[in-house]
């Protein structure tokens, strides 16, 4: 499978984006190389300021800038952006409803062998947390650049989660993203695999390796865990009777968190997760690590067949 | 007019219940010189591009700002009376998507000098003359992003950035130098990149000169360190560590609006 960065597609995207509105900004803590908004920095050095590590001050700058009508698009790695300047996030963009768009690198376990203080894996919690965000983990590089297309558009606090490493291509080109609207990648009528980010191409190869076995899967990609697609859930939930929820965070707080309290109330189904749990990884490579936590499409596939004998 | 915004500062706090006064009081001749002499801005058009913009970092000073939106006519006088009760729109620490007028919801401090920053960067994008005047108070200098804002306003030479200080000296539970001592705080600030000036914050005219004087400075931004008296104008108030986040009783209110007439 074709695999491309969503990192450099982001920053690719906010070229485009900044040729065509002369009011949007970009902030970094001094990773820009590494968050790719150095494309931005050498076309626009104007509308670029690099906030060094200062992270908590970047957010609080792109407050006063989007309150002075700017379109901000702050980045850094998630760790950082988000666990370090949750107040900030909360204080200065979720209540006041500014205008700002964290794009945030380095998700997930797959940021590897930097270990656990830069594995981003409570980052889903806590800003579905926040009332009033939007956010977005794009499953490719085609989705990434889309998303962030629509985030300078919409208005409202953004948070888009991308990674580190390349990501399979799953989508292809003229994708058009909705957002809060959840993809069908592929229809079935046994179970829902609902995964987000890097997940999805892996439940798509459990989905494959499923219907070797007469296992017909449905799998959805539900790009957007805030605000979460319902009605796409609860249609999973009464045509296939199971869901199994794959997503690259801690059981608490994410994608699984909010597809059972949506089922719990509206369409209660047996469940399965593949997920993180409550621990912390360890170094190592990014795949290593998606093995030995229990993050490849074969866990999907046992949570699959679990979850139907369950039914 | 600084004395009429203290007995607004008053009744509001004690017919709230709840409240900080010493914060509210010791910022009062800088407000009122601000938004009376200072700031270029329109009451009837909070939204005016060009206005200059006024920043209160130390949010929980929100009664005397209230005051001050409402003597200038952001909103009737009679609506102070309504401060922290439900739906009203002015919350116990500001809020900017509720009160005409307040440019930043603020209550969590150290986040205010950072968003006069991106205020003032916008302003240099646009083009605009508009100044940013930001009010922090000592107590939150102890907050880290205080001075990760004093390193970047410098960085970034935002001449078009005044910082305001209010140095009553005092925050929740005692005296700042006992606490959590800034000193050399004038110097720190200079050290940092900063045009600094020291003032009397309870002196008018030196308000209003020096904020003349920040105009002038080019390359940097301009720190005034007001020192003032916490709970200023009430005597029993004044240095006075119990009313920085309590309301008076009524009959403490009456005291007080009598010692402000």
């Amino acid at each position: 499978m074709a695999e491309a960065s969503t990192r450099e597609t982001y920053g690719k995207t906010l070229v485009e984006l900044g040729r065509q509105n002369k009011d949007i900004v970009v902030l970094d803590a001094d990773v820009s190389p590494s968050t790719m908004t150095t494309f931005f920095a050498q076309e626009f050095p104007d509308r670029f300021f690099n906030c060094g590590l200062e992270e908590q001050n970047m957010i609080s700058i792109a407050a006063g800038l989007a309150a002075s009508g700017k379109i901000v698009f702050a980045s850094t790695f998630v760790v950082f952006a988000i666990c370090r300047c949750f107040d900030q996030l909360r204080l200065c963009l979720s209540q006041p409803e500014l205008n700002v768009k964290i794009v945030a690198t380095h998700g997930g376990i797959t940021v590897g062998e930097d270990g656990i203080s830069h594995h981003a894996i409570e980052d889903l919690a806590l800003c579905c947390a926040l009332p009033g965000f939007t956010v977005v983990v794009p499953a490719d590089a085609i989705e990434a650049a889309e998303v962030v297309r629509v985030a300078a558009t919409a208005h409202g606090p953004f948070y888009v989660r991308l990674s580190r490493s390349k990501t399979p291509i799953i989508y292809p080109d003229g994708y058009h993203f909705t957002l809060g609207k959840a993809v069908t990648m592929k229809q079935g009528t046994d179970a829902t695999i609902i995964a987000m980010g890097i997940m999805v191409a892996k439940a798509l190869e459990a989905a494959d390796i499923l219907a070797r076995q007469g296992i017909d899967c449905r799998v959805i990609n539900m790009h957007t865990l805030k605000p979460l697609n319902e009605a796409a859930v609860v249609k999973a939930a009464s045509e296939t009777g199971a869901i199994v929820v794959a997503e690259e965070h801690l059981a608490q707080g994410g994608l699984g968190s909010r597809v059972a309290q949506t089922t719990a109330k509206e369409k209660p189904v047996p469940m399965e997760f593949v997920n993180l749990g409550d621990r912390y990884a360890l170094s190592g490579k990014a795949e290593e690590l998606l093995q030995r936590y229990g993050l490849t499409a074969r866990d999907i596939e046992e949570s699959v067949k679990s979850v139907i004998k369950r039914k | 007019m600084a004395k009429k915004l203290r007995r607004h500062v008053i009744t509001m706090i004690a017919t709230a219940g709840s409240g900080h006064p010493g914060g509210s009081l010791s910022a009062a001749d800088i407000i009122a010189a601000l938004y009376f002499k200072v700031l270029r801005h329109n009451p009837e058009n909070p939204h005016w591009a060009d206005r200059d913009r006024f920043i209160l970092s130390k949010g929980h000073a929100a009664p005397i700002l209230y005051a001050a939106l409402a003597e200038t006519g952001y909103f009737p006088v009679a609506e102070l009376a309504t401060l922290r009760k439900l739906d009203s729109r002015l919350q116990g620490h500001t809020d900017s998507k509720f009160t005409p007028g307040v440019e930043m919801s603020a209550g969590s401090l150290g986040m205010g000098l950072s968003f006069a920053i991106g205020v003032a960067m916008a302003a240099r994008l646009d083009s605009r003359t508009y100044r940013t005047y930001v009010l922090l108070s000592d107590g939150e200098c102890e907050e880290g992003q205080t001075w990760e804002a004093a390193l970047s306003a410098a960085h970034f030479k935002l001449d078009n950035l005044t910082a305001i200080v209010d140095y009553n000296g005092m925050q929740l539970s005692g005296w700042t130098r006992d606490i959590m001592n800034l000193e050399p705080f004038t110097r720190k600030w200079q050290a940092f990149g900063w045009y600094t000036i020291d003032i009397d914050g309870h002196d008018f005219d030196q308000i209003l000169s020096v904020c003349q004087e920040a105009e002038k400075i080019k390359g940097k931004p301009t720190l005034i360190i007001a020192r003032t008296i916490k709970g200023k104008g009430v005597s029993f108030m004044e240095n006075n560590v119990a009313f920085h986040g309590k309301a008076p009783t009524w009959e403490e209110a009456e005291r007080a609006l009598k010692e402000l007439k």
